[in-house]
C-alpha cells in the first residue's frame, strides 16, 4: 500500500510536470466542446438555386418569387441557358437548377399540364434529396394555388382527412447543440483516457525506465494502479471541464442527475484506461500507440453512433456496436442530459461498461505478464 | 547526392521494418472506406416504434401492420397509456410513438376527420424529423388509397434529375473525404512524430554529424512516408472503383498529381510541427488538435461549411483539406477538368511553400 503511495506520487508529479498533458487535458475540451457544436450543424437551411426561366410569364415569375420567398432558397442566378446553368453547378456555386420550359403557361392553362425539370448536384445526396423534396412540396403548393384560380367549385370535402400533429419531446427546438455537445463530452473523455494512458506506459518502454520498475519489489498490480489512478482522475476531471464548457459556451446542463453522469463516467472511464493499456502491451513505440490508438478512435467513432444513428445500419455493424464501449457511453450521456434517464432507466448500459472494464484491464494485465516475463 | 539515397533507403528500412504499424497504415484506409461504404448512412431504418392504440378497430390494426411492414419502422411494444411514452423514451428503446385516438376508423369514415398524433424523441433531432416524415407519408398514402387517387386537372409535373450521382450513392461524398483524412494522418502527424522521434532519443544529434546537411537529413525520414500516403490514395482508389462501384470521370492522372500535391503539403506541415517540437507526445498532440481536428470539421465533408458561423467559415479558408476536398469532388465526381481547380491548386500550392518555407527556417536556426 505504501509503494503505491509512493508510485502515485511520482505518477503525478510526472504528469504535472509535463506541459503536454496538462495542455491535453485543458485544451482539448475547450477546443472540441466550442469548435465541433458549432460546425456540426448539419441542418440543411439554405439552397442554392439557379433558375432557368425560357417562359417568362406571370406564372413562371409568381413560381420563382414563391420559392425564393419561403427562406429555404436563395436565388444564385436567373438566366435563359440551361447550359450556363450547368456551369454553375460545376463551380459548386449552385444545388440546384429550375427549368421552367417554354410555354409552361399556356401549356398548363390549355393543355392541363404544365412540365417542370429540376435538376440537382447530387454529389452530396442528402442535400440534393432535401432540395429537390422542398421544391416539390413548394411547387405543389403553387400549383393548388392555380387550380383554386381556376376551378371556381368550392372544395368539395368528401375526401377522409387523416390529420396528423406531432411533437417533439426533450428538444422541440431542434437544437443541434444540445445532441452534439453530449456526444462529443463523451468522445473526450474517450480519447483523453485512452490516447494519454497508451502513450504514457509506451513511452517508459521505449525510453527504457519499464525496465527499472519492473526490477523494484513492485507489485504488477501496485504498477497498473499507479497508471491508472492518475488517469482516471485526470479523466474525471476533463468530464466536469467538459460539463462546465457545456454550460458557459451553450447553457446546457443535464436534465438527469450529476450523480448519474459521474457514475457512469467513473465506470466508463475505467474501461477506457483499460483499452490504453491493452494497446500499450502491444505497441513498443510510441509511433505505434499512436497508430492503434487513432485506428480505434476512428473505428469507436465512426460505429459509435455520434453522426449516424445505429439503427441504420447493417446487422453486421450493429453487432460490432454492441462490442465498441463508446457507443454505450454516448447514448448514455445523451440519455441523462436530454432526457434526464435515471440510473436504473440505463441498468443495462451499466452493466455493459463494468463488463468493458472488467474485460479490458483483464486482457491488459494477462497479456503485460506474458511480454514482460 | 548518394549519400541521401543512402539515407532514404535507411529510412525505408526503418519503416517497413515496423510490420505492426504498415498493417494500420494500410488497414486504416480500408476499414474506412468499408465503414463508410457498408455501414453508415443517415438514412433512417429499422426504427423501433411504440404503439398506443386506443381504437383498436380494423383500420388501426391495418396502420399499424403497414408501420410495421415499412422498410423503416419495426414496432417494438404496445402501450397502454400516456405516462408510459416517457418511459420507453428514457430507456431509449422507441425512437417514435403512434398515438390513435378512440373511435378511429368511425371518425375517419362518417365524419372524415380524424387525428392521429405522433411523438419523436427528438434528443436526437434529425432522426426524429425524418422518422416523422416517414410515418406521416404511410398515412398520407392510405388516405389516398380512400379517395381512390383522384386525377385533378391543371396539373404540373415535375421531372427531376440528379446530376453527377443519380443513384444517390453517399460514397461520392465520403471517398473524397477519406482520402482527405487519410493522407492528413499519415502526412502531417507520421511525419511529425517520426522526426521528433529521432529528437527525443537523440539519436538526431547523430544523424547531423553525417556530412549530410540538415534538411536532407530530415527530407529522407518524410519521403518514405510519402510512398506510403501515395499507396494508400491508389488503395483507396481501387476500392472505391472496385468495390463502391463509383466511377473516376475526370483525369486519373490529374487527380493523382493533385494528390501528390496535398500529399507535400502535409508532409510540410508535418515537418513544420517537428521543427518547433521536442517530443512525440507534444507532436502527437498537436496534429490531432493543429491537423486531424480542423481536417475532419472543416474539409465540408461530415458537416456543410455553408451552415458555420461567419468565424469558422472563414477559419475553413485557412484549413488546406477543405482545398484538397473540393480538388477530389471536382475531378473525380463531377469530371471537371484543370481549368476548374486552378485556383483551389494554386492555393495549396502557397500554403506548402509557406510551410516549407518557416519549417526550413527554424530548422537552420535550430540545428545551426
Amino acid at each position: 500500500m505504501r509503494n503505491l503511495f509512493f508510485l502515485l506520487q511520482k505518477e503525478f508529479r510526472q504528469i504535472f510536470r509535463n506541459p503536454t498533458i496538462l495542455r491535453m487535458i485543458l485544451l482539448m475540451p475547450i477546443i472540441q466542446l466550442i469548435v465541433i457544436p458549432l460546425a456540426a450543424d448539419y441542418e440543411i437551411k439554405q439552397i442554392s438555386i439557379s433558375v432557368v426561366d425560357q417562359d417568362h410569364s406571370p406564372y413562371a415569375r409568381k413560381l420563382v418569387q414563391k420559392l425564393t420567398a419561403s427562406g429555404y432558397f436563395q436565388l444564385v442566378e436567373y438566366t435563359q441557358s440551361y447550359a450556363q446553368a450547368t456551369q454553375t453547378v460545376g463551380d459548386g456555386k449552385t444545388d440546384l437548377i429550375l427549368t421552367i420550359p417554354p410555354h409552361f403557361e399556356r401549356d398548363l392553362i390549355k393543355l392541363n399540364k404544365g412540365q417542370l425539370y429540376l435538376a440537382a448536384d447530387a454529389v452530396n445526396g442528402v442535400r440534393a434529396g432535401l432540395g429537390t423534396a422542398y421544391a416539390s412540396q413548394m411547387i405543389g403548393d403553387f400549383n393548388r394555388e392555380i387550380r383554386e384560380e381556376w376551378m371556381l367549385l368550392p372544395k368539395f370535402n368528401e375526401i377522409p382527412q387523416i390529420e396528423i400533429t406531432s411533437a417533439n419531446w426533450f428538444n422541440q427546438h431542434f437544437d443541434y447543440h444540445l445532441f452534439m455537445v453530449p456526444g462529443i463530452m463523451a468522445i473526450l473523455v474517450t480519447m483523453v483516457g485512452a490516447f494519454l494512458t497508451a502513450l504514457n506506459i509506451v513511452a517508459e518502454k521505449e525510453v527504457g525506465t519499464i525496465e527499472q520498475i519492473n526490477v523494484t519489489p513492485l507489485k504488477k498490480h501496485e504498477f497498473i494502479l499507479g497508471k491508472l489512478i492518475p488517469f482516471w482522475v485526470l479523466g474525471m476531471v476533463s468530464i466536469t471541464l467538459g460539463m462546465l464548457i457545456a454550460f458557459v459556451v451553450f447553457r446546457i446542463l443535464p436534465v438527469g442527475s450529476y450523480l448519474t453522469v459521474y457514475a457512469f463516467s467513473a465506470v466508463y472511464l475505467l474501461g477506457v484506461l483499460g483499452i490504453g493499456l491493452l494497446i500499450s502491451t502491444f505497441a513498443d513505440t510510441q509511433q505505434q500507440a499512436t497508430l492503434f490508438a487513432f485506428f480505434c478512435m476512428m473505428v469507436f467513432i465512426l460505429l459509435g453512433g455520434l453522426y449516424t444513428p445505429i439503427e441504420s445500419m447493417p446487422d453486421w455493424a450493429q453487432w460490432l456496436t454492441k462490442a465498441n464501449p463508446p457507443a454505450y457511453f454516448i447514448k448514455v450521456i445523451r440519455a441523462v442530459y436530454i432526457k434526464g434517464s435515471t440510473f436504473t432507466d440505463l441498468l443495462p448500459d451499466f452493466f455493459a461498461m463494468v463488463g468493458f472494464a472488467i474485460l479490458f484491464n483483464g486482457l491488459a494485465v494477462l497479456n503485460y505478464r506474458k511480454r514482460s516475463a | 547526392m548518394k549519400t541521401f539515397f543512402a539515407f532514404i533507403q535507411k529510412e525505408f528500412r526503418h519503416v517497413l521494418r515496423d510490420k505492426r504499424s504498415l498493417v494500420i497504415l494500410f488497414g486504416l484506409p480500408v476499414v474506412m472506406m468499408i465503414l463508410f461504404g457498408f455501414a453508415l448512412s443517415s438514412e433512417v431504418k429499422n426504427s423501433n416504434v411504440a404503439i398506443l392504440d386506443y381504437a383498436q378497430d380494423d383500420a388501426s390494426r391495418l396502420l399499424i401492420d403497414r408501420i410495421d411492414q415499412s422498410q423503416y419502422f419495426s414496432v417494438h411494444q404496445k402501450l397502454h397509456s400516456e405516462a408510459e411514452i416517457e418511459q420507453v423514451f428514457r430507456k431509449g428503446q422507441v425512437r417514435l410513438v403512434v398515438i390513435f385516438p378512440q373511435h378511429f376508423q368511425q371518425d375517419l369514415l362518417h365524419s372524415n376527420h380524424v387525428q392521429v398524433r405522433l411523438v419523436g424523441d427528438a434528443s436526437d433531432p434529425n432522426t426524429s424529423n425524418i422518422v416523422i416524415n416517414y410515418a406521416s407519408s404511410i398515412f398520407r398514402d392510405y388516405q389516398n388509397e380512400l379517395s381512390n387517387n383522384k386525377k385533378l386537372p391543371y396539373s404540373i409535373e415535375t421531372e427531376t434529375r440528379m446530376l453527377y450521382n443519380p443513384q444517390l450513392k453517399s460514397s461520392y461524398n465520403f471517398v473524397p473525404g477519406v482520402m482527405t483524412l487519410i493522407l492528413m494522418l499519415l502526412g502531417a502527424m507520421m511525419t511529425s512524430v517520426s522526426i521528433v522521434k529521432e529528437k527525443e532519443m537523440g539519436t538526431m544529434e547523430i544523424l547531423l554529424v553525417s556530412p549530410m546537411r540538415p534538411l536532407l537529413v530530415v527530407l529522407s525520414k518524410a519521403i518514405p512516408y510519402m510512398v506510403l500516403c501515395f499507396i494508400d490514395v491508389v488503395i483507396i482508389l481501387l476500392l472505391a472503383v472496385f468495390l463502391l462501384e463509383m466511377p473516376i470521370r475526370g483525369s486519373l492522372f490529374l487527380l493523382l498529381a493533385e494528390s501528390l500535391l496535398f500529399i507535400l503539403t502535409t508532409l510540410s506541415l508535418g515537418l513544420l510541427v517537428s521543427s518547433v517540437v521536442d517530443s512525440q507526445q507534444t507532436a502527437m498532440f498537436f496534429s490531432l488538435v493543429g491537423f486531424l481536428m480542423p481536417a475532419l470539421v472543416f474539409s465540408g465533408f461530415m458537416f456543410p461549411i455553408e451552415n458555420m458561423p461567419l468565424p469558422l467559415r472563414i477559419m475553413s479558408n485557412i484549413v488546406p483539406t477543405k482545398w484538397y476536398y473540393s480538388i477530389v469532388r471536382a475531378i473525380m465526381v463531377k469530371g471537371l477538368g484543370f481549368s476548374y481547380v486552378i485556383k483551389q491548386t494554386l492555393i495549396l500550392v502557397g500554403m506548402t511553400v509557406f510551410f516549407l518555407g518557416i519549417a526550413i527556417r527554424k530548422f537552420k536556426i535550430r540545428l545551426a
